[in-house]
């Protein structure tokens, strides 16, 4: 069985018909061809499909395309501003938070809700947020470290 | 007469080796000193030492960056999935595919009895797909090629399958003993490499035997004797992106694989070797991979996804595990028993060692048997001991393939050999550190085969970490009265682990204006390697960093490297790196001197422009690099240049099968320590480790930031797989905790509140400006640091790892 479904995904409208029984994980790399979010464990638990559905992170992995439906999106591929990296993407390239890369953009989008919610979130507070996307490579204190940058670089321009 | 003259004809040529490795080292001194003392001459900035981004950076931050599983196949792909053994050990008494085949959609169905060739890449005892019996929960029996993934799991549900059921072996020690039932009876008949010595009618595939000095002297010099059992579980690796490959086959019988993999020519050779064909109708393309850890070389499930290619008419075929399957059906690492015997003076030096190594190889040892030989040739750890009698035995079970990860044997022995020498250390009323001390290689002693130690940075490393941690002093108040805080020390050596002769390449070709593409067959798998290369290749040819490209691997395209294994790019690669980009400079500079008539060694190459320190004329190098130099007459000279350049190891030597004892071993080791600081809850054994140092002897940090990194990354997965990790096997052989929620890795909410990550530089004689790998052995002291300092604590030592909360807390209620 298909669904017809409207969403936003970063920023652009789609109105596409999608197979009942796939999760916005699979739309968003199989249709729409947006493969920067990444297939971890397809059971909710290392993060590495985390995009922001209406503002909140979500494991697109445990999301039913028929219930993005009316949704926004924002995938890695949205989290650039008119050809600017993110503040979050400087801090991680400065810091060295990336090592293999394939959390990255799961972490990436889960901090910038984070940072949303949160402009300037305790150590532990960000240790909390990312409880949800395994790292294999850093160890995390690099990851920790960039968020904390990035949060003090927006704190620097919201004055 | 004539004994003294052969005894002295022996000294001689044993003397002449010696000189010949003085000669060697001595060149590549004046090489270093030559190009330090350009460097110097003309204060001309080094980009060796300092911390760009990495190359890929940008890429990996927008998403932007391809795996293999990005790559877009269109409609026409078709989805593989594996049909898997419910037992552990049994006989197969018939498979029948025929339901399966006539599902619609179906493509491809195909068993053992379609490939029936053995593979493996030390010992060929590994077939695609279990053949008269299945070894392991999880073994291959059957593969499917179909439309969709949902097709093909219907179609394995179709695949049925009687079995047999054998009696498993999951206990290595009683695998080795005679009472074992054989999990491969023809294991002395099959094709291996002469190092590796497989003992014929049991079932263990290795066995490498230490005999050095006099046992009896070193027992009978020792005032404390101790001898201990320690224990070491399966993990697994677990990166984040899981084992996928995708096979086509062209019109003309060639097949492409799409592989996330440490090993495409490992892959290549594999490959063409079981299917008989020529190498170069083969072709495996290795994009962004998303970490390894060892669990991506050698050849796994890449092999199934080129057999059902090769019967799916031209159509790709991706084969992408789950991360179920990673858990168990890739590779693990392998389990350890540890018997660990020391003798030790009262004033804390060792007299002799005698280790016992069983090893749970699983169903195969095709790679594991490197790992025990490894085991078995840095048996005593990193310190000097007089007499030594090892016994490091691959055994064959009834558990997951057990293969290479991070380290391999290193992080297993360690955690035996690092509490063990704590152990003496408390025995005697010794400082652990002092005893390390005093016990540890220095450069001119010999290691237990025999080899001489090379300049060693490992007493510095010990004497920074020691300082770092505050060794001595009192810890600082715990956060909670019923907490206790405690510090603890460990060492490590590790030696890449390899054949003796592994070959690295490199090709430098430059653009028309003066950029650099650098090509190798090398993988970076997040630990920097192509940001490394390019600093090298920069370093080398006078360029900025930013103007070098280094390629992913395309085995058409990209010269030959084994693997990316063993912390051995930097050092193997590096070096050929660094010939290819001087190659393409002398080039450039023989062009630049015969169109200038002046002399080459007037001549340099600084941030791309052609420098003559004589004439203090230069010239871009773009306006040459292509097209060549205009001499005087007007006549052209060059041309487009290329630069090559390789490395290859050749001075490694065979060790004597009954005493472990030769020359030389190995290329070298990486030396290092950790020390921790942990807070241990009394009331639940949770420990939670507070901080972290590292101190590595890395030869020559090319990227010291990524040197850094390497420490940091390493420190934490160690630190997670002495705390939580380990598989968990039902009474028959079912893996219990297979995803994870049942297999924690460390969080961010795990990682150590603090890190120190220490570099230590005492340069490599034959290493790319001095350089060694760090890639691996940071994650290796890190268990026994730990254990260590828990005891420092809390007074209770745990032998089996994970050091898990109820172990400690049962721990601490028997004690």
């Amino acid at each position: 069985m298909n669904h017809t479904i409207n969403f936003t995904v970063n920023g652009e409208r789609y109105n596409i018909s999608v197979p009942s029984h796939h999760t916005l994980l699979q739309v968003l790399r199989e249709q729409l061809v947006l493969t920067g979010t990444k297939n971890g464990c397809e059971a909710g638990e290392c993060g590495a499909c985390a995009v922001l559905m209406n503002g909140e992170p979500v494991n697109s992995c445990m999301v039913l395309a028929p219930e993005a439906d009316g949704a926004e999106i924002i995938t890695i591929e949205g989290l650039m501003h008119d050809g600017q990296l993110d503040p979050l993407q400087d801090a991680f390239l400065a810091a060295g938070a990336t090592q293999c890369g394939f959390c990255t953009p799961g972490i990436l989008v889960n901090a910038r809700a984070l940072l949303d919610r949160n402009p300037d979130p305790t150590e532990t507070e960000i240790r909390e947020a990312l409880v949800g996307n395994l790292c294999r490579c850093t160890g995390y204190i690099r990851i920790i470290e960039a968020i904390k940058m990035a949060a003090r670089a927006g704190r620097e321009v919201a004055q | 007469m004539s004994e003294r003259i052969n005894e002295s004809a022996n000294q001689q040529i044993g003397e002449s080796a010696n000189t010949q490795y003085a000669v060697r080292n001595t060149q590549y001194a004046v090489r270093n000193t030559q190009h330090a003392a350009r460097s110097t001459q003309h204060a001309k900035p080094s980009i060796i030492g300092t911390s760009p981004q990495r190359i890929e950076g940008r890429e990996k931050i927008t998403g932007a960056a391809q795996y293999v599983d990005d790559l877009q196949f269109g409609q026409n792909l078709l989805h593989a999935k594996i049909k898997r053994s419910p037992l552990a050990h049994a006989k197969i008494l018939k498979i029948d595919v025929s339901k399966a085949k006539a599902l619609p959609g179906v493509r491809v169905v195909i068993t053992g009895a379609d490939y029936p060739g053995y593979t493996g890449l030390y010992l060929k005892d590994r077939t695609l797909f279990a053949m008269d019996r299945v070894r392991y929960v999880g073994d291959a029996v059957a593969a499917v090629a179909a439309d969709s993934e949902e097709i093909a799991e219907q179609a394995l549900d179709l695949i049925e399958v009687v079995y047999e059921e054998l009696p498993p072996v999951f206990d290595p020690e009683f695998g080795a003993s005679p009472e074992a039932p054989l999990l491969h009876p023809n294991l002395g008949d099959y094709e291996c490499v002469p190092y590796i010595l497989p003992q014929r009618g049991t079932n263990i595939s290795n066995l490498f035997k230490v005999r050095k000095g006099d046992m009896e002297k070193g027992w009978a010099e020792a005032d404390l004797i101790l001898e201990h059992r320690y224990q070491v579980p399966h993990i697994q690796h677990v990166p984040l992106e899981t084992h996928v490959c995708v096979a086509q086959q062209d019109v003309r019988g060639k097949i492409t694989m799409w592989s996330a993999s440490q090993s495409p020519f490992a892959q290549r050779n594999l490959v063409a070797k079981a299917l008989g064909i020529s190498h170069s109708q083969i072709r495996v393309i290795t994009p962004h991979v998303g970490g390894g850890f060892g669990s991506k070389a050698g050849l796994s499930i890449e092999g199934t996804a080129v057999a059902l290619a090769m019967q799916a008419k031209g159509r790709p075929v991706k084969l992408r595990m789950t991360r179920e399957e990673e858990f168990y059906t890739t590779f693990v690492r392998q389990g350890l028993i540890a018997y660990i015997k020391m003798g030790m003076t009262k004033d804390g030096r060792i007299t002799a060692v005698q280790n016992k190594f069983y090893w749970d190889g699983g169903a195969s040892t095709e790679y594991g048997v490197n790992i025990t030989r490894a085991a078995g040739y840095s048996g005593t750890g990193p310190y000097y001991v007089p007499n030594i009698h090892v016994d490091s035995l691959c055994v064959y079970t009834n558990h997951p393939i057990s293969g290479p990860m991070r380290g391999f044997g290193m992080a297993e022995i360690h955690w035996a050999i690092e509490q063990h020498l704590d152990r003496m250390a408390h025995g005697l009323g010794l400082d652990p550190v002092q005893v390390r001390l005093k016990n540890c290689l220095k450069d001119g002693q010999e290691t237990l085969t025999g080899m001489i130690m090379h300049p060693t940075g490992l007493s510095q490393c010990l004497e920074k970490a020691a300082a770092a941690i505050g060794w001595g002093k009192p810890a600082e108040p715990p956060s909670a009265p019923h907490k206790v805080r405690g510090k603890g020390i460990a060492t490590m050596w590790k030696a890449p682990a390899m054949p003796p002769n592994p070959g690295s390449s490199a090709i430098v070709r430059l653009n028309e204006d003066a950029t650099l593409n650098v090509s190798i067959g090398g993988v970076d798998l997040g630990q920097g390697a192509l940001t490394a290369m390019a600093q090298i290749a920069a370093e080398g040819l006078g360029v900025r960093v930013e103007d070098v490209r280094v390629n992913t691997v395309d085995t058409d395209y990209s010269p030959y490297e084994w693997q990316t294994v063993a912390s051995r790019l930097t050092w193997s690669m590096g070096n050929a790196v660094l010939q290819a980009a001087e190659a393409a400079k002398m080039q450039v500079l023989k062009t630049v001197a015969e169109a200038w008539s002046e002399d080459i060694n007037d001549l340099d190459i600084i941030d791309g422009q052609v420098v003559s320190y004589k004439t203090e004329e230069s010239m871009p190098l773009k306006d040459l690099v292509i097209y060549g130099a205009q001499r005087p007459d007007g006549t052209w000279i060059g041309g487009p240049v290329i630069g090559q350049g390789r490395f290859m190891p050749d001075y490694v030597t065979p060790l004597d099968p009954e005493t472990g004892q030769g020359p030389r071993a190995v290329v070298h080791f990486t030396t290092g320590c950790q020390a921790v600081e942990v807070e241990v809850d009394t009331e639940t054994g949770q420990v939670q480790v507070l901080k972290i140092v590292s101190a590595f002897d890395v030869g020559h940090a090319i990227n010291p930031e990524l040197v850094r990194s390497q420490m940091e990354g390493g420190a934490v997965q160690g630190m997670s797989t002495a705390l939580l990790e380990g598989i968990i096997f039902d009474g028959k052989g079912v893996p219990r905790n297979a995803n994870f929620t049942d297999y924690r890795i460390a969080t961010a909410v795990d990682a150590p509140l603090e890190t120190e990550n220490i570099i230590v530089e005492v340069p490599q004689d034959d290493g790319p400006f001095g350089a060694r790998g760090i890639g691996e052995h940071p994650m290796v002291p890190t268990g026994p640091a730990i254990a260590n300092a828990v005891y420092h604590a809390a007074g209770v030592r745990i032998d089996t790892m994970p050091l898990t909360s109820e172990k400690v807390w049962a721990a601490l209620h028997t004690a």
